[in-house]
């Protein structure tokens, strides 16, 4: 039972030696010790999915493509733009293609079925956004040829059943059609998430031919809400959107240039400082549990203080016994807090909100802060009762009660 | 037996303070839960209040067939004068009380971060100011028909500093001069700003383009003899609501991503406090063993024992809820925040507000917590023997 006093053992082959110790002295108290785990492992589940939930606002526009522009009508949101753009758009030098998207609000036979649906250019749409959506070639040609074809979303065909070949009639809420009545459409095509889109692809969108929407259509003819622009050089997409707002300058419809992963930022940013708000509501939960945890933990080391004072009867060091305390209270709260993070990671794959709430993966400096934490929790657990078990002498310990 | 339970009670509430440190540990964790539920869900009852104030019984407002907002929405010139003329709008001077808008989002910079903010530039009739009380000029005056002139809302001017009256700023190619200030008790149109529809459709070229009708109704009642007889109507296919009905549609996709996001977060705090609770009562019920033994040796019951573990909790539960309550309404009743609204695509400036409900509900759900955590402890403390219980240390 003496332990060897010549070698300095690290603390990891020291831990594994009093393993059998260690776990006596977790099990000393079962319930206190399962329940004092099982709120770690809760607070850093929380903790986990707050800060999915803070990488997934701030990071989603990151996987937009930079070499794209988003052209729209100066310091206004889904204004009209005239369709001759095109043409002077694509005549600018530096600039490899241009598309165009319009808005058509609109509803599947209730309207609680609403979801985006947007009139596109056939020939340069899925062209440009190759990286984020993939449609099979088979299906793209199709929808081409068709034209009162649409290609949805995977997630939009999972939710109401769709397959290819079905025709869905749509209510435009905004645009009426010659001769009224519904907007038919035949589903020729559906995407899924392309190679460079990740987490957030967007795969509950409806899109169809701006062509065909631009003839049926009473009102608003030759308008589109805004034009993509893809630019021959990623690097020179600051000075090139410089260059499409002076190209249109005095114009009868003055444009705002951006990159779009400028574009998508300027809207999420608008949501709020969701960072500062996921933080705000951490705080106080790991502060809270940690300190109910710190408590419990702290009150198991005071009680065995002759217990300390019998390990050092017996010849441990009292760095030994200082180490002991340690280890133990950081086993806790790393075991737990590690298998909370663990079990966070597996519930994100479910996709639990369905994708309402834009969350993303964890950074490894996320799961070191996780880490970090874990361990900070079980030195401020540990440290004062074992200070106070350290200044006593064997004597004053082992008559100390419990 | 009551007696016995609230002696027993009496008893263990007032040996708290020999035991303050694992009590306070108790109490902070259930308050610290208190304070994110109520501070979470008051950011919804917030965002509730601001869109809900102003929707007045008497005011429908009438949209394209389908249509979720105004923003997706579009009337022709013919429709909206039909519209106005329909049975159950209220008239004044022969005229339909009766306003035909246009939105349009517009884009600015933020004073001070210089990030660009959405909001709606709303073009109406004279007849609004008539069809919404609540709008009253605050600063400068309003809008002349015919000029590009605008006022704005209590919450834009107080978002963008740097646009104040007098001023002026471009937006579709005109040039448009700011004049006053306008108040709306605090609902969301103090979000937005304000200009004559006809200088709208100017500027953006968008003639003869609507996009909702405004009207005040003879009665609250009469909204059913407008729905008749606009929604048979074959000539056109429009919804009518009633403003209050439409603005609480309008929010609820967001009161519904916070009441959700907050009661998960709140529903896995509570277990990681009850956890926390369960063990600091579990560690008071055995460090009072023998106190609990001998209480049982005096003829106390073992049901009377029980109870007053859970009495207990549920007292400092309820200690912990309202140190929680109060910390969340110093927090954050009145912070103003503003996020975008997904119906609109526009920004909506709200303030959080704690209510009187909101605490109560707190306090509950603590002293639920509170109960949960003790209910094995005081099943243990029921079933101690009191042999054995006399014989620990």
């Amino acid at each position: 039972m003496t332990p060897d006093r010549r070698s300095r053992s690290a603390p990891l082959a020291m831990s594994m030696k009093y393993l059998p110790l260690i776990w006596s002295n977790l099990m000393r108290r079962k319930v206190r010790t399962i329940c004092t785990a099982l709120s770690i492992f809760v607070a850093f589940l929380l903790f986990g999915a707050l800060l999915s939930i803070r990488a997934g606002f701030a990071r989603g526009v990151d996987l937009t493509g930079a070499d794209r522009l988003v052209v729209s009508q100066k310091n206004a949101f889904n204004q009209p733009m005239p369709l001759g753009y095109r043409d002077r758009l694509a005549a600018i030098p530096g600039v490899a293609a241009v598309s165009y998207v319009a808005w058509f609000p609109g509803v599947y036979r209730d309207p609680r079925n609403d979801f985006p649906i947007l009139a596109v250019d056939t020939n340069g749409w899925f062209e440009m956004y190759r990286d984020l959506w993939t449609v099979p070639p088979d299906h793209l040609a199709r929808w081409k040829s068709d034209r009162t074809g649409a290609i949805v979303g995977q997630d939009l065909a999972d939710r109401f059943g769709w397959s290819i070949g079905d025709r869905i009639p749509l209510t435009g809420t905004m645009w009426p059609r010659r001769g009224g009545g519904a907007w038919d459409f035949t589903i020729d095509g559906i995407y899924n998430a392309g190679p460079a889109s990740g987490r957030n692809a967007s795969l509950d969108l409806m899109f169809f031919h701006y062509a065909y929407f631009n003839d049926a259509r009473i009102v608003g003819q030759d308008f589109v809400d805004s034009y993509r622009v893809r630019v021959a050089d990623a690097r020179t997409s600051g000075e090139m959107a410089e260059r499409i707002d002076a190209a249109f300058a005095n114009s009868a419809f003055e444009t705002t240039t951006s990159t779009e992963n400028a574009f998508v930022r300027a809207i999420a940013e608008q949501i709020g400082d969701v960072g500062t708000i996921v933080m705000a509501i951490l705080a106080p939960v790991l502060f809270t549990i940690l300190l109910v945890c710190g408590n419990t933990m702290a009150q198991s080391v005071r009680e065995r203080t002759n217990e300390v004072a019998v390990l050092e009867t017996l010849g441990f060091t009292r760095e030994r016994v200082l180490g002991l305390v340690l280890v133990e209270s950081l086993i806790l709260p790393l075991a737990a807090g590690g298998l909370g993070v663990a079990a966070w990671l597996l519930i994100q794959r479910t996709n639990p909100t369905s994708g309402t709430v834009p969350m993303s993966s964890l950074s490894p400096f996320e799961i070191g802060f996780a880490v970090l934490m874990a361990v900070a929790i079980g030195v401020a657990a540990s440290v004062a009762p074992a200070w106070q078990v350290h200044r006593l002498t064997i004597v004053e310990a082992l008559r100390r009660g419990r | 037996m009551w007696k016995q339970v609230l002696a027993v009670t009496v008893l263990n509430v007032r040996s708290v303070p020999q035991r303050l440190g694992s009590s306070a540990v108790t109490v902070a964790g259930i308050a610290g839960v208190v304070v994110v539920f109520v501070g979470v869900l008051s950011m919804a009852e917030g965002f509730l209040r601001v869109m809900t104030t102003g929707g007045d019984l008497r005011t429908a407002i009438v949209l394209r067939a389908g249509a979720s907002s105004e923003t997706g929405s579009m009337l022709d010139m013919d429709t909206v004068r039909l519209i106005k003329d329909a049975p159950g709008i209220g008239r004044r001077d022969g005229q339909p009380r009766a306003s035909a808008e246009f939105v349009v989002v517009v884009r600015h910079a933020q004073a001070g971060t210089g990030k660009a903010m959405n909001v709606i530039l709303r073009g109406v009739e004279p007849a609004a100011f008539d069809v919404r009380g609540e709008v009253r000029i605050a600063e400068g005056r309003s809008f002349q028909p015919g000029h590009y002139e605008v006022i704005l809302g209590r919450g834009v001017a107080r978002r963008l500093g740097n646009m104040t009256t007098g001023q002026s700023v471009r937006w579709g190619g005109s040039t448009w001069n700011v004049v006053g200030v306008f108040d709306a008790n605090g609902g969301s149109v103090e979000s937005e700003v304000w200009c004559d529809i006809d200088m709208l459709q100017q500027a953006f070229r968008r003639h003869n383009a609507f996009q909702a009708v405004y009207a005040t109704l003879e009665s609250p009642e009469s909204l059913d003899v407008l729905r008749t007889s606009l929604e048979a109507d074959p000539r056109f296919e429009v919804d009518v609501r009633r403003e209050s009905e439409y603005y609480a549609e309008q929010s609820r996709a967001l009161t519904g991503l916070i009441t959700t996001a907050g009661a998960f977060i709140a529903f896995l705090m509570a277990a990681g406090a009850i956890f926390g609770a369960v063990s600091t009562t579990y560690a008071a019920v055995i460090s009072r063993t023998r106190e609990i033994a001998t209480l049982r040796a005096l003829g106390f019951g073992s049901t009377a024992v029980a109870c007053s573990v859970l009495a207990e909790a549920a007292v400092l539960a309820l200690a912990g809820g309202a140190v929680g309550a109060v910390m969340a309404w110093m927090l954050f009743d009145g912070l103003a925040v503003s996020t975008l609204n997904f119906q609109s695509m526009s920004q909506v400036a709200f303030a959080f507000s704690v209510t009187p409900q909101l605490v109560t509900r707190g306090m509950a759900y603590a002293v639920a917590m509170g109960l949960v955590g003790a209910m094995w402890p005081s099943w243990r403390a029921a079933r101690l023997t009191i042999v054995d219980g006399l014989r620990e240390e």
